[in-house]
Order: structure tokens, then C-alpha cells, then sequence
């Protein structure tokens, strides 16, 4: 497995929303954060939860976000930072900004 | 007040032959559907040998051996030394596995709280906990309310566990999606120098390793 | 949410939570029955390397797809129990008809009655 994503790319989650079994939470779908770390590969969930086996292996990456980006009227600090474990399936190289 | 010390009525719904031993403790409440239908469902795997009635008895007793004090003794021990800490930050299971714990084949991570960090964690889409290492979660854990706020206002919601972190300490939330879980590894508190491991053990909480509290204050609890 | 959203196109599955609001987070805690315990041990077991009759996935799916009233309707380990029933009749591993008959036995012989949960 060749991970797409290095240790501080910036990355954004993609803005989709499929049903079924997925992982990636909806409060970030659309956001940008940072990968923290490359976990390694790991079996894809979202075939998994049908019995079937997963593979190929998916990279899975711990993305650090900053909390006041993912929400309105945050009542924390600008410090503070949230930590999703994604897989590869659902990031794309942050998006250009114009 | 909730209290962690394990039950005495063992005695499962299990049986390898026969008619059902009914739980006496449940004999006065009425059966519900899922109760019946757990009953039925264990039974019926038993009878057709695809678990056993050992293998079943044997499974609850670990769960309920589990409890947070496995976790209590890997933090005294990383708090006295660094070499343990290094390894435990780096694969808990491995380094549980130099104290003689078992955390199971599921990988748990360790994040670490310094000074600049304080770490709360939480699994929004469903429960994910480190059960194989620190027992079953609290039912606040797996509420509607913790699940949707901890990553919306976590400190809000650290307040009304009694715990404020200063504005300059980053709060950290890990949302466990995947297949790691994840424990904190609290700050060692201070006015506890010369402990011994057993002794820091006693000041390490099941919340300070979920990310809710601090550990005990020295000062609170008796030494003896 | 921090991004107006046309609620035609997006879907938020009810449980995905994260960021919805919700009320105090009580800190209850109860002692888990013994049948509660035995939901677990018995997913454990069919989890186990020596059976991997089901997965962690496929029983958050089957939660999941219990749909939404099940976070209102059911406890934890109802939910638990409910996921991990479907997926052995999807495997067949055991059948709806045995499964019936041998609740309604259950039922029958209980000596406090059932409890109606319709």
C-alpha cells in the first residue's frame, strides 16, 4: 500500500454523502486539516460491514483540525484541535483557494 | 455512586444441557423481547457447537476481570519510568504486555497530556472503547449528549464534569472512527514525589483516562 | 453546523452525531445486568479468531440499520443484541424460525410474565 498523504499535507475531507456504513463523520465532510499521522493500512470498513473482505487495504491517516474551523460560535479557544482518523478513500490535497 | 467491583451472580443464562436455569435474579422482573431473545440466541449457538457453554462462562468471567485498574497500572508506571512511557506511547498493547496485562489484539493508542495538551476522547458514531484494557464504558460515555457535544464544546462539557482547563492548554478531542482506540495518559499530579507505583495507581481514575477529569489531587486521598 | 446546508442534498444518518445538540451529559452509570454481559461475550466469541462469524463492522451496521428510532426505543444492549441477531439470520446461522420458537418457549416458561414492549 502507498499512502497518497504525507505527515503535514493539508488535506480536505470530501463533501459527499452517501448512505450506508461509513466512517468519516459528517461534521467534517468538506473540512481541511492537517495529517498528524500515516497509520498504515487497514481494511476498508465500508466493505467490511458486509461481510466482504475489505481489500485492498486502505491507508488510514489521523487528521488534526482546528475545533473553531469545524463550527460556529466554538465556545473554546483557537488552540483548541480535534483528531479524526480518516481513510485515504475520503481525502483529497486541499483544494486551491482562488 | 458507581462502583466497580464485580458481581457475584455469575451464573449466566448458559447451560450445556437440560432445562434453562433462569436467572434468580430476574425472576421477579418480567422478560423483555431482547432478554428472550438472548436467552434464545446463546442457547441455540451452544446446541449447535458453534460457542460453548465453557467458552461462554469463560468470556464473561474476563469481562468482568477487566476494569480500569489495568490501565491505572500502566499510567503509575509510565509516570516512574520513562523507558515504560516511550514504549506505552508507542504500542499499548505491547508495553501492557510487560506488566503482565492482556489489552487484547485490537490496537489502543495512548495520547499524552503535557502541559500545552489536554486530551478528551470520544466515539461519535457509535462506542469505541478500550474495553480489553480498562473494562466497559460508562453509560455517559455511550450517551446522545456526550457522543454529539464532546466534539462540538468539549470544554463546556469538561465543566460539567467539574474540569476546567485554562485557555492557554490546548483541549485535544479524539473522535475514534476507526480501528484504534484510545486512552489518555494523564499528567502525573503534583505533591506525589517518592509514591510508590501501587500508590499512583490509587490516583488514576477511569475519567482521567477517558479525558474528563484530572487525575486525584495527592492531597484528597489517604496514602495508606 | 458552521455551513448552511441544503437539507435536500446532504444526509446526516441518525447516528452520526458529532455536533448535534443535545441536552446535560448526565453522568449515570448502572451496573450491567448479567444478560447484558452475555450480548458481549457472545459477540466476542463469534468475533474471535477461531470463528469470525461476525465483525465490529458488521455489527455497527446492523446497529445502524436498525434505524433511528432504536436510540429511543432500545437500550444499549438491546441494540447490541438486535445487530448481532440479524446478522447470524443473514449468515444463516440460525434461522428465524428456530429463533422463534425457541423465544416463545423462553417466553412461556418465564415465571414473571413478559413484559410487553409493542
Amino acid at each position: 500500500m502507498t499512502a497518497r498523504f504525507a505527515v503535514g499535507d493539508s488535506v480536505t475531507v470530501r463533501a459527499a454523502f452517501p448512505p450506508g456504513h461509513v466512517r468519516t463523520p459528517f461534521f467534517v465532510r468538506g473540512k481541511t486539516g492537517r495529517v498528524a499521522e500515516v497509520l498504515g493500512p487497514y481494511r476498508n470498513p465500508e466493505e467490511l460491514a458486509y461481510g466482504r473482505k475489505g481489500e485492498p487495504a486502505l491507508a488510514l491517516y489521523r487528521v488534526i483540525f482546528d475545533t473553531a474551523e469545524l463550527w460556529d460560535n466554538y465556545q473554546g479557544t483557537g488552540k483548541d484541535t480535534t483528531v479524526i482518523d480518516i481513510y485515504e478513500n475520503w481525502l483529497e490535497p486541499e483544494e486551491e483557494k482562488v | 455512586m458507581p462502583h466497580d467491583h464485580p458481581h457475584d451472580h455469575d451464573h449466566g443464562l448458559e447451560h450445556a444441557h437440560g432445562p434453562h436455569p433462569f436467572q434468580p435474579d430476574l425472576e421477579e422482573a418480567p422478560l423483555t423481547h431482547y432478554q428472550a431473545m438472548t436467552q434464545a440466541v446463546g442457547d441455540l449457538l451452544i446446541e449447535k457447537g458453534v460457542i460453548t457453554a465453557d467458552e461462554l462462562r469463560a468470556m464473561l468471567e474476563s469481562i468482568d476481570a477487566k476494569s480500569p485498574a489495568a490501565g491505572a497500572r500502566m499510567v503509575a508506571r509510565a509516570w516512574t519510568d520513562e523507558g515504560f512511557k516511550a514504549r506505552m506511547l508507542a504500542d499499548v498493547n505491547a508495553a501492557a504486555a510487560d506488566l503482565d496485562i492482556d489489552a487484547g489484539g485490537i490496537p489502543i493508542r495512548a495520547v499524552e497530556n503535557t502541559e500545552d495538551v489536554h486530551n478528551v476522547i470520544v466515539c461519535t458514531l457509535c462506542s469505541c472503547y478500550p474495553r480489553l484494557l480498562i473494562g466497559l464504558p460508562p453509560d455517559w460515555y455511550k450517551s446522545r449528549a456526550y457522543r454529539s457535544r464532546t466534539v462540538r464544546e468539549p470544554r463546556v462539557v469538561l465543566a460539567e464534569f467539574g474540569t476546567t482547563i485554562p485557555d492557554d492548554v490546548e483541549v485535544r478531542v479524539h473522535d475514534s472512527t476507526a480501528d484504534l482506540r484510545y486512552m489518555v495518559l494523564p499528567r502525573r499530579p503534583a505533591g506525589a514525589d517518592g509514591w510508590s507505583e501501587d500508590e499512583l495507581a490509587g490516583l488514576v481514575t477511569r475519567d482521567c483516562m477517558i479525558g474528563v477529569a484530572l487525575p486525584r489531587s495527592p492531597g484528597t486521598k489517604s496514602r495508606a | 453546523m458552521s455551513k448552511e446546508r441544503d437539507d435536500k442534498l446532504v444526509l446526516r444518518r441518525h447516528h452520526d452525531m458529532g455536533g448535534l445538540p443535545a441536552g446535560p451529559v448526565e453522568p449515570v452509570e448502572h451496573d450491567y445486568a448479567p444478560w447484558e454481559k452475555r450480548v458481549d461475550a457472545i459477540l466476542r466469541l463469534l468475533a474471535d479468531s477461531k470463528r469470525r462469524l461476525i465483525t465490529t463492522d458488521e455489527l455497527r451496521r446492523g446497529i445502524e440499520e436498525l434505524g433511528p428510532g432504536a436510540y429511543d426505543e432500545m437500550s444499549y444492549y438491546e441494540r447490541w443484541i438486535a445487530s448481532v441477531t440479524n446478522n447470524l439470520i443473514e449468515k444463516g446461522v440460525i434461522s428465524i424460525d428456530e429463533l422463534g420458537r425457541r423465544m416463545a418457549e423462553i417466553t412461556q416458561a418465564w415465571p414473571a410474565g413478559v413484559e410487553d414492549k409493542r
